[in-house]
């Protein structure tokens, strides 16, 4: 219950201050959040599977987050940022899917 | 066998759960995912599309403008030049069409197809003794053609080209298989000053007619507007054919 009204709360706060990306970040936000859905799809399923823990879910959020933001950086300083932000995207994504997919099971059985 | 909560089980009971630190811990977190992304989410559509670009991506992207605007260039180029080499060319045909038109004109009074006008002079010959022969109308027309004439019609019925021949008949001449009879009108467009001294000179055309033996009389009268209305059909050469020019 709280953890729903959390996000509402983010997205509001979102909304309503509008603040501008600081410049520095701009290339690491996106992929940032991409990672951070990835930690919370992984959360949700470990949930639903009764293996869930505070701890690891806030660990490996930030970890996950850190780590896309650190391959970005890499990837911008080697010269192959563009390219590397794809791969980073494309793996969160196959991950993603697969938690939708545990998670779709458990929810709806199907 | 201890039933094993289901997910769905276990999802209603955590939204039912008062709050705990977990609940709080993943609360925080999920306010920041949320918070993150709708910044993203209108930082991207607030579209400086180039603002976050990479540097190595905006060096391509000014490249292929580079590139395109070049491309532009040398199209632009090309069409300029064949925009003024059609120009060129409609001139040229302009001006060969003009000339062609002129030249037309210039033959079609010569081949006699058309009527022409003009200021020249009408000479009027009577032959009240039947002496008068081609010999002298030929001689005439020949001194008239000499003196510049452009064009030449006799008793309104005759047209004088090149292909004209003239014979000898019963009570008159006979002109392109037109039997005439005198008095013999000649009209001829040209410069009338220049046709009359072309005619009247000693042994010329006038002195030969009011001569003996012919006997006859010539009048000869400038006028402004001669009007000659007969014409030819322009006839077809059968054997001749114009020579190429190289």
């Amino acid at each position: 219950m709280i953890a729903g009204l959390g996000l509402l709360v983010g997205i509001f706060l979102g909304l309503l201050l509008q603040p501008d990306v600081p410049l520095w970040l701009e290339p690491y936000l996106p992929i940032a959040v991409v990672a951070a859905l990835d930690a919370v799809f992984g959360a949700l399923r470990a949930f639903l599977d009764g293996i869930f823990d505070d701890r690891v879910f806030v660990v490996s959020f930030l970890s996950n987050v850190l780590i896309a933001a650190l391959i970005v950086y890499l990837g911008d300083k080697l010269g192959v940022g563009g390219q590397l932000s794809t791969g980073v995207v494309v793996v969160l994504g196959i991950r993603i899917f697969a938690n939708v997919a545990a998670i779709r099971r458990h929810l709806l059985h199907a | 066998m201890p039933e094993e909560p289901s997910g769905r089980d276990r999802l209603l009971t955590a939204l039912k759960q008062p709050v705990s630190r977990g609940q709080v811990t993943v609360a925080a977190l999920l306010a920041v995912v949320g918070f993150a992304s709708v910044v993203q989410v209108q930082a991207n559509d607030r579209d400086d599309d180039y603002a976050g670009t990479r540097q190595q991506d905006l060096v391509q992207l000014l490249d292929s403008l580079a590139a395109a605007s070049e491309r532009a260039e040398l199209e632009i180029a090309r069409l300029e030049q064949t925009r003024s080499s059609l120009r060129n060319d409609t001139n040229s045909n302009n001006a060969a069409l003009e000339q062609a038109r002129q030249q037309a004109n210039v033959l079609s009074i010569l081949a006699g197809t058309v009527p022409a006008v003009g200021s020249g002079v009408v000479v009027t010959v009577q032959d009240p003794t039947g002496g008068v022969g081609i010999d002298q109308l030929l001689n005439g027309l020949e001194e008239l053609r000499d003196a510049g004439a452009e064009a030449i019609e006799i008793n309104n019925s005759v047209r004088v080209v090149a292909q004209t021949s003239l014979s000898d008949g019963e009570g008159g001449v006979i002109i392109d298989d037109q039997q005439l009879a005198p008095p013999y009108v000649i009209e001829a467009i040209g410069e009338p000053h220049t046709l009359e001294q072309a005619l009247d000179f000693t042994g010329g055309f006038i002195d030969e007619i009011e001569q003996r033996p012919v006997g006859g009389e010539v009048s000869v009268k400038q006028v402004d507007t001669v009007e000659i209305a007969t014409v030819r059909e322009p006839t077809e050469a059968e054997y001749a054919e114009p020579v190429e020019e190289e």
